[in-house]
């Protein structure tokens, strides 16, 4: 053993030490991800992809500060983020029409005063209340903004909206920003460090009473806190960082429209962060990557990307409410417990009647797109590795035969076997 | 009204449509008491609690605490005014371990309101008052363990010092003993006496051996109307108390 390693190793074993590593070692992980991965995805269309992950990851970061952190629940909260982003693209347009000096990389931050302007203006009206009347005015808000969107075509450009040149501006760094590379690690700069400011949010008095007004209002006011005022700063917070968020996102694309301010991005949002999980801080995380990259690629492969985003949805939301970070931690905490012993092949034959299951349903849907959405529908296609025509029966029967093989399969014969080899190991999971 | 009076109510009402539920209640509670009120059910008891904590807004009359109106004041700014409470059915943060309940409990009163630029674990103050209190409570062992996980004696114990973090001078303790066995309302009863020795009490309970126990002055109410208020000899002798409630409702 060498002495370097002798060193690591007493190292580790203080306490201190070890606290600190547990804490900032899932950090350190990320930053190391976020810096490594454009070398092994270095198209462009792959940096904007991750660039719009970044973005994303903010933007459904804050959301949770509203819903899992908050209890409050938004259907507008892309009104910051969109505004935020207009507000950074009106900077962007006036530093190249000006020369005005104000460095590329501090331009989100326009976008996140603009965020923060607005929700202090629909915060104030909106924080009154929790549960459904605050959805509901935060339906209202989003729809009122949406809708001036085509009355002051000025600020928000009309239907083509806004144009804007990221080349322009100067950078504190020295980089240049033509390149899809650099703009990426200007936006993972930016994520790392909005991502670690919102985590420390948690932690702080408001971040705390957050929770507790959340869980119980009224002892909240019993001990001296105004539920309205822990809401209406948690608001503004949210705000804050959705309109970052969006002062990135008009750095990445140079363009925004009156979409960004739309129910559509409201509703994306909340997708994300519900698919990740709203419970525990990665979640938002994990859902915005996901949901981004389910836009990207999986809209590449087929038609009925939307449809398929929809079903894992509602999956999520029927059988894991906690969100797919929530159960993946949920289940490496069993597994680490033992919870797992002597049931880990039936639990693997479950999941692959399940998948079996799910492979006749992708067939039955992507036929099914063809077949009506197809201009000649007698064109054969292509599914899996082999090419049929859904004219025929053939491919149906087959199909239907894999979904319901897969179904039956789990719950006559390997759902059952999976409980009794739980229960046989004594775990009750 | 002296200085010394902590809690002053003055010809309060409060009706629900055209039910009068309380019907012009007169108190003077001094500093440092520990005032029980008592009464048949539907008396008003958690009605007049609920008017003084500023859960429900008072039809007329007045509320002083310290010579300062407090009638119609949203709960948060009673509270920051010094007078917190305990509810009948237990009230706390369910999701959270009794050491965080503790720590919520004494923001405010720490002076730490809204703050998003200080973590609450790096503040040495209140870390320090939620250890003592946990100990005070018999909780230090249960530290971590979630708020719904406890058993109810310790769930009551551990709302009353949440009631108490929260700085208050005046408490309001809502049956505190309801659905205790006699050895956990003994000691229950203990505890209040022990870590409520600086603070004015204000007691709604049932259970008339807790009552002539801890209370230093007692107050009959009757159909939303005081009909005694003095010392608890004095109440057990009095013959209109022995007809409208000892007589009937002894248990």
């Amino acid at each position: 053993m060498s002495a370097s390693q002798t060193n690591a190793r007493a190292l580790a074993d203080t306490p201190v030490a070890r606290v600190w590593l547990q804490r900032a070692g899932p950090w350190l992980v990320a930053a190391v991800i976020a810096l490594a991965v454009p070398l092994f995805m270095h198209s462009s269309h792959a940096l904007t992809m991750l660039s719009h992950m970044g973005v994303m990851v903010i933007f459904a970061l804050s959301y949770n500060m509203l819903l899992g952190n908050t209890g409050l629940l938004s259907f507008g909260h892309a009104v910051y983020f969109g505004l935020g982003g207009y507000m950074a693209m009106h900077m962007l347009r006036y530093i190249e029409a000006t020369g005005f000096g104000l460095p590329l990389e501090l331009v989100p931050l326009v976008g996140a005063a603009g965020g923060l302007l607005f929700g202090l203006i629909f915060g104030a009206v909106s924080t009154r209340r929790a549960g459904v009347v605050f959805a509901m005015i935060s339906l209202g808000i989003g729809e009122l903004v949406s809708s001036s969107s085509l009355m002051f075509t000025g600020f928000f450009g009309g239907e083509s909206g806004l144009y804007g040149n990221r080349t322009v501006p100067a950078s504190l760094v020295g980089a240049e920003y033509s390149s899809g590379l650099s703009t990426y690690y200007l936006v993972a700069v930016w994520a790392f460090i909005a991502a670690l400011a919102m985590y420390l949010l948690r932690k702080t008095p408001l971040g705390w009473m957050a929770n507790a007004v959340r869980d119980n209002p009224e002892r909240a006011q019993f001990v001296g806190y105004s539920p309205q005022m822990v809401r209406f700063f948690q608001f503004v917070l949210a705000s804050f960082f959705a309109g970052l968020a969006g002062g990135l996102f008009i750095i990445v694309d140079e363009i925004i429209t009156a979409e960004t301010v739309g129910m559509v991005q409201s509703g994306v949002v909340l997708l994300s962060a519900y698919i990740g999980g709203i419970l525990v801080f990665i979640g938002p995380v994990v859902g915005a990557i996901l949901v981004v990259f389910l836009e990207s690629e999986l809209s590449a492969i087929t038609n009925a990307w939307l449809l398929y985003f929809g079903l894992l949805f509602v999956a999520v939301v029927m059988f894991a409410p906690q969100g797919l970070a929530g159960l993946a931690l949920q289940w490496y905490g069993a597994w680490r417990a033992g919870d797992w012993r002597g049931s880990v092949a039936a639990r693997l034959y479950a999941a692959g009647s399940m998948l079996v299951a799910f492979l006749g349903l992708v067939a039955v849907i992507e036929m099914a797109y063809h077949l009506f959405q197809h201009w000649n529908p007698e064109q054969p296609m292509g599914l899996f590795m082999f090419t049929v025509n859904v004219t025929n029966a053939l491919p149906w029967l087959l199909a239907f035969a894999v979904l319901a093989a897969g179904i039956a399969v789990f719950i006559f014969h390997a759902r059952p076997v999976m409980q009794r080899a739980i229960h046989a190991s004594g775990g009750d999971r | 009204m002296s200085d010394h009076t902590a809690l002053a109510l003055h010809g309060l009402t409060k009706d629900f449509g055209r039910a009068k539920i309380i019907r012009g209640v007169d108190l003077d509670v001094p500093r440092g008491e520990r005032h029980v009120i008592i009464g048949p059910n539907g008396a008003g008891k958690s009605t007049l609690f609920n008017l003084i904590s500023g859960r429900m807004e008072p039809t007329s009359g007045a509320i002083e605490l310290f010579g300062r109106g407090i009638g119609g004041l949203p709960p948060h700014r009673i509270n920051r005014m010094g007078l917190s409470r305990s509810f009948q059915v237990t009230n706390l943060f369910q999701n959270m371990t009794v050491m965080q309940n503790l720590r919520c409990a004494l923001l405010w009163s720490r002076g730490h309101g809204y703050a998003f630029w200080k973590l609450v674990n790096a503040q040495p103050d209140v870390t320090a008052r939620a250890e003592e209190l946990m100990e005070r409570l018999n909780l230090t062992a249960k530290r971590d363990v979630q708020a719904s996980l406890l058993t109810y004696a310790e769930q009551r114990a551990l709302e009353i010092g949440a009631t108490i973090a929260s700085g208050a001078e005046v408490l309001l303790l809502d049956e505190p003993t309801a659905g205790m066995s006699r050895s956990e309302a003994d000691a229950m009863v203990e505890l209040i006496r022990e870590i409520t020795q600086d603070c004015t009490l204000v007691l709604v309970e049932h259970d008339l051996g807790v009552v002539f126990n801890l209370a230093d002055r007692i107050t009959v109410l009757v159909y939303g109307e005081v009909i005694a208020s003095d010392v608890p000899e004095a109440v057990r002798a009095n013959a209109a108390v022995q007809e409208a409630y000892l007589g009937t409702e002894v248990h």
